[in-house]
């Protein structure tokens, strides 16, 4: 099984498998990443400053709107972020490359950061605008259930000792929770509508927001990519890297 | 598989199994709440569903890693590993095993409870069912849990962390089919969308709990 798929990977000289070797991947990513960092930087600048000084003040909101330029981004990242670690996930225990793994470990202090400054934002946007620094409301339980989804994905990696183990455990662990924070997300939904009125709280950006403020938007949701990106490689590297010290003091132990 | 449960089961009750240990917490637990929120009925039975299956939730979390830790120890997991029935198997036995020692105990022990709650009259019935319903993928979750943390030394603390948030879904539907039940509303609904939790872990967790325990038998 995994000799003939070793085989049609090396007969197709462009597949995408081929990155799945570390070196081969070490090797494009120190070429890709002075772009992409650059981009990023370019891109998070332009958006953020054109949405925090080149917009102007909301009638309603004042300038308490500005938030949206890293609240709704951060909480995009957060959630693609975990989708990425489950594909990752995925890669690992079908066709088991060790990168594809190692990206996903790498991406998740990101993403359980990204779930922070979501919820962190909220808060700051919500006190004057609510006048709540909190509320039960279904987008903000979720993301503190996916928070703890992240915290406990992190925590399994740290507690194994056995790399290919924690990989292993890591990876059940992630397609499991997908399930299940799938499953909450629409637990809680049914929840509230339960408990309290419809969510007449929640600000759907895409629907609400004028042209004026949605492109700005736009470029920093772009720059927050390309910001995960970046980080995503330099940890995955710096994952790879650790990982080859282990095997050269492991074989200088055994010399 | 008839043997490894009556096996389970009079592990679980003999001395040192811990079987009442869960049910005393559960009673603790209902005990404490009163003494945080004060004895005002009105607000006692108002939140005493809730209350309830999170007494139970945690109750049920107590016993998790038992589940295969001492299997561990004594070797008997690497056994049971290679008998010749599937280890998906063994981790539903496991499972059910649990529910009845800890589950169905609590489930049955949740009505008296409420009643130190004043939980609501029609509440009763609704919160026995929904517990009922909903205890079952609280164990075979938990012994998801219990696989993945098998292999560490101390994997308790990581372990409710772990299983914590899985059990959110069936903590919300259970709660709520409780207390739309104590209120004379329409349960249908929230038990509905509980059972089928219920049967998707069931289908599905034991697979994933096998798979857990091969890697870490490895």
């Amino acid at each position: 099984m995994l000799s003939t798929a070793a085989g049609t990977a090396s007969q197709d000289a462009m597949s995408i498998w081929e990155y799945a070797n570390p070196k081969k991947f070490m090797q494009t990513s120190a070429w890709a990443l002075p772009w992409v960092t650059g981009l990023a930087v370019v891109t998070l600048v332009t958006g953020l400053v054109w949405g925090f000084f080149f917009t102007p003040d909301d009638y309603r909101q004042g300038a308490t709107v500005k938030i949206i330029y890293i609240h709704v981004p951060s909480a995009m990242m957060a959630i693609n972020a975990w989708a990425m670690m489950l594909v990752t996930s995925m890669i690992w225990l079908v066709r088991r490359h060790h990168v594809s793994v190692l990206a996903a470990k790498a991406a998740a202090p990101i993403g359980v950061t990204m779930t922070l400054i979501a919820l962190f934002t909220g808060a700051i946007w919500g006190q004057p605008m609510w006048g709540t620094w909190w509320a039960w409301d279904p987008r903000l339980t979720s993301f503190l259930i996916l928070f703890l989804f992240y915290l406990g994905y992190i925590a399994l990696w740290e507690a194994v000792e056995d790399p290919d183990t924690a990989a292993d455990l890591t990876s059940v662990l992630c397609l499991v929770g997908s399930v299940f924070a799938l499953l909450s997300r629409y637990a809680v939904l049914f929840w509230n509508q339960g408990l309290h009125q419809g969510a007449s709280l929640s600000l759907d950006a895409e629907e609400h927001v004028a042209d004026t403020y949605a492109w700005p938007l736009w470029v920093s949701m772009a720059g927050f990519v390309l910001l995960f990106v970046t980080l995503v490689l330099i940890r995955t590297r710096t994952e790879i890297r650790a990982r080859r010290l282990r095997a050269l003091e492991a074989r200088e132990r055994m010399a | 598989m008839l043997a490894l449960l009556l096996r389970d089961l009079r592990l679980a009750t003999r001395a040192g199994g811990g079987f009442g240990l869960s049910l005393a917490f559960f009673l603790i637990v209902t005990v404490l709440v009163p003494f945080g929120v004060g004895p005002e009925g009105g607000t006692l039975s108002r939140i005493a569903p809730g209350i309830l299956w999170v007494g139970a939730l945690l109750a049920c979390l107590l016993s998790l890693d038992r589940i295969f830790a001492l299997d561990r120890e004594d070797g008997s997991l690497d056994l049971l590993a290679t008998a010749p029935i599937p280890l998906e198997g063994v981790v539903a036995v496991k499972a059910l095993a649990h529910w009845l020692t800890t589950g169905l105990p609590l489930t049955l022990a949740a009505p008296v409870l409420g009643v130190l709650l004043h939980l609501p009259g029609p509440g009763f019935a609704w919160l026995t069912l929904s517990l009922a319903a909903g205890t079952p993928a609280l164990s075979i979750i938990g012994t998801f849990g219990a696989a993945l943390t098998v292999g560490l030394k101390r994997g308790g603390l990581l372990l409710s962390l772990l299983v914590l948030p899985l059990y959110i879904p069936t903590l919300i539907f259970g709660a709520e089919a409780a207390r739309r039940g104590g209120e004379g509303l329409a349960t249908f609904t929230p038990l509905l969308m509980q059972g089928g939790i219920t049967l998707g872990a069931l289908a599905i967790l034991p697979f994933a709990a096998a798979a857990a325990i091969r890697v870490n038998l490895r």
